[in-house]
């Protein structure tokens, strides 16, 4: 029996099966965002759309509305994260990069001019660009949610 | 004569400025703003391209000259600040007729 | 008065080269060790833009909170 707001039978499997090619093209964009064109603030908004797009095709009672706290948690941790790693540097400048050109994380020397991408160098760019990537999908993911769980409740003091 | 990014940017952000100043629906408010912002943006960036240039990625490059890099980075910062005040925006057009259940800005006043 | 600022800027495709560019070019891969130049500036030379920018992002989504949050309405 099918209600007002809720999408066809088509539009449910499809959203579903879509869910896994999503996921690993934003973590993929999040991930190579110091050898191609990307990195974390696109690959957060790529991953965000997931949520929209499972708001958009079930209903509202069908998904979990308690999901704004771990997404609050989730926000918080990726801003303190990268702050930590600007932090770090501190022995030289504000936002050193303390792991470029050693042997340590993720420090490979790269070989001058135009080479295949190898992906252990960077320093902390790569670390960075995880964190900033949690916090924006995090972020864009709550504001949807909060639009669509509005209860406009009480009465003004008129 | 101009060329063609610098005709689209004329267009674009005058045509936002016409729907600001003379439109009453919050809703085509709320867009505008958002189109003049990407007009903006659509302007920085075309101002740092070279002629023939690629670009300034080195993963498996032909060796031609590259585009400035600088512009592409302020303008990923501002793209995100836009996407921050848009959603703030819209935030309070929720709110707003929540409580006076319309959209027209001639109908909305503060009482008091 | 738009037309003016776009009459003034110079015609497309030849910019003025700064030093600042030329730096980042070249330079750009042997100190970070990324391939990305746009990644090295945005996340390396230029760290502080991005630290304001993730700032920013945090307190839109606080403001939305506070605006759009759950009123737990207390009785008499």
């Amino acid at each position: 029996m099918k209600r007002d707001n809720e999408a066809s039978g088509i539009v449910k499997n499809v959203a579903c099966i879509l869910a896994i090619p999503i996921t690993v093209f934003g973590l993929y964009v999040i991930l190579h965002g110091h050898l191609t064109p990307g990195g974390g603030f696109v690959g957060g908004a790529v991953m965000a759309t997931l949520i929209a797009l499972f708001l958009v095709s079930f209903r509202k009672d069908m998904i979990k509305g308690g999901m704004k706290k771990s997404f609050s948690l989730s926000e918080t941790l990726g801003l303190l994260a990268f702050i930590s790693l600007a932090f770090l540097g501190i022995s030289a400048t504000f936002f050193h990069n303390f792991l470029a050109n050693t042997d340590l994380f993720f420090g490979t020397i790269v070989p001058f001019g135009s080479n295949p991408g190898y992906l252990g160098t960077g320093g902390t760019a790569p670390l960075m660009n995880i964190a900033i990537g949690l916090e924006v999908f995090s972020g864009l993911s709550l504001i949807v949610l909060l639009m669509a769980y509005y209860k406009p409740g009480g009465e003004g003091n008129d | 004569m101009i060329s063609l990014p610098f005709i689209a940017v004329i267009i674009l952000v005058s045509m936002a400025l016409f729907a600001i100043i003379f439109k009453r629906n919050l809703i085509k408010i709320v867009m505008a703003v958002h189109i003049m912002g990407s007009g903006v943006n659509l302007f920085l960036i075309s101002l740092g391209y070279t002629e023939g240039g690629i670009a300034p990625i080195f993963t498996n490059a032909p060796g031609m000259q590259m585009v400035l890099p600088t512009p592409q980075a302020l303008v990923l910062t501002s793209i995100v600040i836009n996407i921050a005040v848009v959603a703030l925006m819209l935030s309070f057009a929720i709110a707003i007729y929540a409580r006076y259940g319309t959209f027209d800005t001639t109908k909305v006043r503060l009482k008091g | 008065m738009l037309l003016a600022a776009v009459l003034f800027v110079h015609p497309l495709g030849k910019p003025p080269r700064t030093e600042m560019d030329d730096y980042f070019i070249l330079n750009g891969q042997a100190q970070t060790g990324c391939n990305n130049i746009v990644t090295s500036v945005v996340f390396d030379y230029r760290g502080m833009d991005t630290f304001g920018e993730a700032t920013i992002l945090f307190a839109a989504v606080a403001g939305i909170f506070m605006v759009l949050g759950e009123k737990n309405e207390k009785g008499q």
